[in-house]
């Protein structure tokens, strides 16, 4: 798989590490009830087919991404920088 | 018919002319008593220990494709009960014992070879831990030996004990592991449970689940709906969408081991061995080929199939441990998709809607569990009781923080096992 990071360009998936779903960016409040932080840590939609992941650069600039990826086909339809998204 | 070697004889003579297909291929009913969602090894398995142990026989096993096409056909058919957690211990102790009598009671080969599984360690502190480990194992009343060095070399002679890097410091030895006939395992499960009149209905994919004022009516599949009291869900590789079909959201993520097959050889490794300093671990087919596989591709995938850098990285291992397999053509390689949890165990547990089960979340570990599983399963759904041995397998302790099993201490999250 090639990851095209926005600052680099397409680079080979061995310079990423992948955190998993973007679910991660979206933190419940503080004082959200546990009921919530048991859903964002562990529940998960999971889906076959097109889904959005947070993938480090850790081998390149270092840049936390948003890659829009197929978990069917491993087709990588785009990536965006993950403080962008966040906006 | 009765599978024996009498059978293989007086079938031989008279041109193999009287064999049956080993188990019917029924239409589906209109209504059973219990439906099982998923026709590969766990969901055989559990059809198998209900009517068994449980005189439930107005059972149906549903299955998309064909049986055993999952998971169940696309591991290393290592058997193994070597887990140290309260939890996983009695589990898969419970589930080794019943492979070691599964071919009596299925009364199919299915070619369990108790031929010792060795965990490699490779430092002080492995050794230390792997010491650990065997008193656990003692402790919950299975076998394991500590190797030395010269107790690993006298084995297993085709291992690089001198690499500067990671040199052998010896071996845990535990005898009564080994491997399986993997589809055979299937079979011998689908052929035990149609033998006691559960109907296995094939190309059969459920597209809902049924759910009046909080209790499972039945389900609705391409082959019409059917009515059940009871429906268990054990579809590992698909555990998210089928339970999405009853309003839940798994704590499970789907990811992709790859495992691989060199053509066939002459026999030359005689267990079932696993490095300690790279995710490697190897065993020869009874066909010959090796058959060895490594560690997740680490991203969620339901592909089936791999990419280079994991491929490579096993084979990177495989050469540090036994430069002799550089010798060996690979012949293929393939992916299993395995339903992660967040502490790397399973879950065996009912759910919030009445009459509806779930057996999910095996990990890489799933295929030695599956006569345990299936144990397990059926229990539950025919007594609503937690089987003794996999009571502490709930669905609820991530939400509560009680009872997690992460076996290799990594922590309890997504994309650490």
């Amino acid at each position: 798989m090639l990851i095209p990071c926005p600052q680099c360009g397409p680079r080979d998936i061995r310079e990423f590490t992948c955190k998993g779903h973007e679910t991660h960016m979206k933190r419940p409040a503080p004082d959200a009830p546990p009921t919530a932080w048991d859903d964002h840590l562990h529940n998960r939609d999971n889906p076959a087919g097109p889904t959005r992941e947070l993938w480090y650069h850790g081998a390149g600039c270092g840049a936390w991404l948003v890659v829009s990826r197929n978990t069917v086909t491993h087709a990588i339809a785009g990536a965006t920088l993950a403080r962008e998204g966040a906006r | 018919m009765r599978y024996s070697g009498w059978q293989v004889l007086a079938q031989g003579i008279t041109g193999n002319r009287g064999w049956r297909p080993a188990w019917r291929d029924p239409a589906p009913k209109g209504a059973y008593d219990i439906v099982i969602i998923g026709g590969g090894g766990h969901g055989l398995a559990t059809a198998h220990y209900l009517a068994k142990r449980h005189g439930l026989t107005n059972v149906a096993v549903l299955e998309k494709g064909y049986l055993g096409g999952g998971n169940v056909g696309r591991n290393t058919t290592i058997v193994r009960a070597n887990y140290g957690l309260p939890g996983n211990s009695e589990f898969y102790s419970h589930s080794l014992k019943l492979w070691e009598g599964l071919e009596q009671d299925l009364n199919y080969n299915v070619m369990h070879s108790q031929r010792g599984v060795i965990n490699l360690f490779h430092s002080d502190g492995q050794r230390d831990a792997a010491a650990r480990r065997g008193n656990m194992m003692i402790a919950q009343g299975d076998d394991a030996i500590l190797l030395d060095r010269d107790g690993c070399r006298e084995i297993l002679p085709y291992l690089d004990y001198d690499q500067t890097r990671f040199p052998i410091y010896g071996g845990l030895y535990h005898p009564r592991g080994g491997t399986a006939r993997h589809d055979a395992v299937a079979w011998g499960f689908a052929r035990a449970a149609d033998r006691r009149g559960v109907d296995l209905i094939q190309n059969c994919e459920v597209t809902g689940i049924d759910i009046e004022n909080g209790r499972v009516t039945g389900v609705q599949t391409t082959r019409g709906s059917i009515r059940a009291k009871k429906v268990g869900i054990v579809v590992a590789g698909r555990s998210s969408q089928v339970a999405a079909m009853a309003g839940m959201r798994l704590p499970i993520e789907s990811h992709i081991l790859q495992a691989f097959v060199t053509e066939g050889l002459k026999p030359v490794i005689d267990h079932v061995v696993t490095y300690g300093m790279g995710h490697f671990y190897i065993s020869q087919s009874d066909k010959g080929g090796l058959v060895f596989g490594g560690d997740l591709d680490f991203y969620a995938s339901y592909a089936a199939r791999g990419n280079l850098p994991m491929a490579e990285h096993v084979v990177e291992a495989a050469m540090t441990l036994m430069p002799v397999i550089g010798q060996a053509r690979m012949l293929r390689s393939w992916g299993g998709i395995m339903d992660m949890s967040p502490d790397g165990s399973p879950i065996i547990d009912r759910t919030h809607v009445e009459g509806l089960y779930l057996n999910c979340g095996w990990c890489y570990g799933g295929f030695k569990a599956v006569p345990g599983s299936g144990d397990c399963f059926a229990h539950l759904i025919a007594t609503d009781q937690p089987h003794p041995a996999a009571a502490r397998y709930r669905l609820d302790r991530f939400a509560t923080g009680h009872g997690l099993m992460d076996e290799e201490g990594t922590g309890s999250q997504h994309n650490l096992h």
